[in-house]
C-alpha cells in the first residue's frame, strides 16, 4: 500500500516536471519568435528613409502618399518602445497599408521603376514584408501552441508555477490591411 | 503538423542515423572477420612451415577503415556532397537573382524558426535543389542556376521551404550520412570485385593442387563462404536500395512542411511541375547524392510512373501524386482562407514586385 503510494507520487512528480519543462520551453520559444518580429520591424523602419529618398524627386506631386508613410513610420517607432503587442500590431498594420499604397503608386511610374535603385529597394522591401509576415506566422503558431498547452490537463496544474500567461496573438487590426486589393480592368 | 510530430520525427532520424553508422561498421566487420575465419579454416591443416592464417588482420583492418570512413562521413559529409556538385557559395549576393535567393532563404529560415543555412548555387542549367548538413547549425541549401531562372519568387520560396523542412526534421543528417557511406561501399565493392577475380584464380589453383578429398568436408564453411561472397557482391546494390527507400517517404513529409511554412501549397505544386517538365537531367549531381534532391536528378522516366519498379528504384515518389496532394492542400486552404486571415497570414504574391504582405 505504502509502496503503491510512493510509486504514484513518483509518477505524478515525473509528469509535473516534464509538463513544467515543456511549458518553459514553449514560453522561451514565444519570446524568441517575438524577437524575430521585432528585428524585422526595425529593419523595415530603417529601410523606409532610403525608399523615400529614392522616390522623392520623381514623385513630388504624390506628397500625401509619402507623408502618410513617414507619419506611419514615426508612429510605429514611437509605439514599438512601449512593447504592447496589440498597439504595435495596430501601428505596424497602418505602416504596411501606407507602404502598399506607395508601392502601388510607384508601379504607375515606369520611368521611376526603370532605375536600378528602385528595383533593388523593391526587392528588399518585398523581402522585409515577407519576413514580417513569416515572423508573425511563426509567432502566432508558437503562441497558439503555448496558449493551448497551458490550458490542457497535465500542464494546467503547473501553469501557475511556470508563470504562464496567455500570449497575445498578432492580429490584423487595420482596415486598410484587411481590405482586398481592387482589381482594375 | 504539431510539435510532437516534429520531435518524434527528429528523434527517429537521430536513431536511424545511429543505426546506419552501426550497421555500416558491423557490415564491414562481418566482411573482414568472415574472411579471416574462412582463410583460417582453409589454412587449418596446411603443412607446417607454409602460411597459416591465425591473426585476423583483415577483420581488424576493415573495421578500422569502416570506423574511420564513418567518422569522415559524419564530419566532412556535407562538404563532400557540396564539393561533388561543384557548388559555389553565395556569401555576398552579387546579382539580382542571388539577392532574391538569399532573401528567400532568410524568409524561410524565419518561417521555419531555425538559423539561416548557408546558401550555394550549382552552375547547372537544369532546375533542382537539395539540402545537406549534420544539424540546424551546419545546414546548407543548394540550388541550381537553372532553378533560379525557371521559377518565380513564390515557387522558389516553396522549393526552399521544402528544403528547410528536410533540415528542420533532421532528414539532412540521415541522408547526408547515407550519401557518404553509399560512396564508401561502392568504392570498396569495386576494389573487392577486382580482388575476387584475382583471388579466385589463386584459390582454384591451390585446391586443384592436391586435396580433392577435402571438398564438402565442412558444410558450415561452404555456407559461410557463399554468404560472404554474396555480401561482397550485393553490398553496393543493397546500400543503393536503402538510400532510395529512405528518401521516398521523406519527400511527402517535406512537401507538407513546405506548405506549412509558406501557407501556399499551390506554389510548390507549380514549382514541381516546372522542374518535372524541364527536359534534361542534372549532370552535376552524381548518383550518390541523388536522393538528396527535390526531384530525381538522374532521369525523370521512373518518377512519372507508378508501380513496383518505380517504388523500388525511384529516389522520389511519383511526381503526379506529390502534385495532387499539394493541390488538395491548396484547395482546402482556399476554403479556409478566412481562418488563415485571422491567423495573420495571407498569400504573398509579388508578380509585379509589390508586396501584398
Amino acid at each position: 500500500m505504502f509502496l503503491a503510494l510512493l510509486v504514484l507520487t513518483a509518477i505524478a512528480l515525473f509528469w509535473g516536471v516534464s509538463a513544467y519543462n515543456s511549458l518553459i520551453a514553449l514560453k522561451n520559444q514565444v519570446a524568441n519568435a517575438w524577437k524575430q518580429i521585432d528585428v524585422q520591424l526595425k529593419r523595415r523602419h530603417d529601410l523606409i528613409p532610403n525608399l523615400i529618398n529614392a522616390v522623392k524627386g520623381a514623385m513630388n506631386f504624390e506628397r500625401q502618399t509619402l507623408e502618410a508613410v513617414v507619419a506611419a513610420r514615426n508612429q510605429a517607432i514611437q509605439v514599438s518602445a512601449g512593447g504592447d503587442v496589440s498597439k504595435i500590431a495596430a501601428s505596424e498594420g497602418q505602416l504596411t497599408g501606407a507602404l502598399h499604397r506607395l508601392l502601388a503608386v510607384v508601379e504607375s511610374y515606369p520611368a521611376l521603376k526603370a532605375t536600378g535603385n528602385i528595383a533593388e529597394l523593391q526587392e528588399e522591401l518585398t523581402s522585409t514584408e515577407n519576413k514580417i509576415a513569416f515572423a508573425r506566422q511563426l509567432y502566432n503558431d508558437v503562441a497558439t501552441q503555448y496558449n493551448t498547452k497551458q490550458k490542457q490537463v497535465p500542464t494546467v496544474f503547473v501553469a501557475g508555477m511556470a508563470g504562464a500567461t496567455t500570449a497575445p496573438l498578432w492580429e490584423i487590426s487595420d482596415e486598410a490591411e484587411r481590405a482586398v486589393p481592387k482589381v482594375e480592368l | 503538423m504539431s510539435d510532437l510530430d516534429l520531435f518524434s520525427q527528429q528523434a527517429a532520424n537521430r536513431s536511424r542515423s545511429r543505426w546506419l553508422v552501426f550497421g555500416f561498421i558491423a557490415f564491414f566487420a562481418w566482411l573482414g572477420f568472415g574472411g579471416d575465419w574462412i582463410a583460417w579454416q582453409f589454412t587449418l591443416d596446411a603443412p607446417p612451415g607454409s602460411y597459416r592464417h591465425t591473426f585476423p588482420f583483415l577483420g581488424l583492418g576493415l573495421t578500422t577503415v569502416a570506423a574511420i570512413s564513418a567518422g569522415v562521413a559524419w564530419r566532412r559529409g556535407p562538404e563532400r556532397v557540396l564539393w561533388s556538385t561543384n557548388a559555389i557559395e553565395v556569401t555576398v549576393p552579387a546579382t539580382e537573382e542571388e539577392r532574391r535567393l538569399v532573401n528567400v532563404v532568410e524568409e524561410m529560415a524565419i518561417a521555419s524558426g531555425i538559423p539561416r543555412p548557408r546558401v550555394w548555387i550549382v552552375p547547372d542549367p537544369d532546375p533542382n535543389a537539395f539540402a545537406t548538413g549534420r544539424d540546424w547549425d551546419t545546414a546548407h541549401v543548394d540550388v541550381t542556376a537553372g532553378l533560379l531562372r525557371a521559377l518565380d519568387r513564390d515557387e522558389l520560396q516553396a522549393v526552399i521551404a521544402h528544403e528547410m523542412g528536410h533540415v528542420k526534421n533532421l532528414d539532412v543528417r540521415l541522408m547526408t550520412l547515407l550519401a557518404a557511406l553509399v560512396g564508401a561501399v561502392a568504392l570498396v565493392g569495386d576494389a573487392m570485385a577486382r580482388m575476387m577475380r584475382g583471388g579466385g584464380r589463386i584459390r582454384t589453383r591451390s585446391s586443384g593442387g592436391g586435396r580433392g578429398g577435402k571438398k564438402g568436408g565442412n558444410p558450415v564453411l561452404i555456407v559461410v563462404l557463399v554468404l560472404w561472397i554474396l555480401s561482397w557482391l550485393l553490398a553496393p546494390l543493397v546500400t543503393r536500395l536503402l538510400a532510395l527507400g529512405v528518401s521516398r517517404k521523406r519527400e511527402y513529409l517535406a512537401d507538407a512542411m513546405a506548405a506549412q511554412f509558406t501557407r501556399n501549397p499551390g506554389a510548390l505544386a507549380s514549382a514541381l511541375q516546372k522542374i518535372e517538365h524541364a527536359a534534361s537531367p542534372t549532370p552535376s549531381i552524381r548518383r550518390g547524392s541523388a536522393h538528396l534532391c527535390i526531384a530525381d536528378p538522374l532521369g525523370r522516366r521512373l518518377t512519372n510512373r507508378e508501380g513496383f519498379l518505380a517504388e523500388l528504384f525511384g529516389t522520389h515518389p511519383p511526381m503526379a501524386i506529390r502534385v495532387a496532394k499539394l493541390k488538395a492542400m491548396a484547395y482546402e486552404g482556399r476554403a479556409s482562407s478566412a481562418e488563415r486571415q485571422a491567423a495573420g497570414v495571407e498569400r504573398r504574391g509579388d508578380d509585379a514586385g509589390t508586396p501584398a504582405t
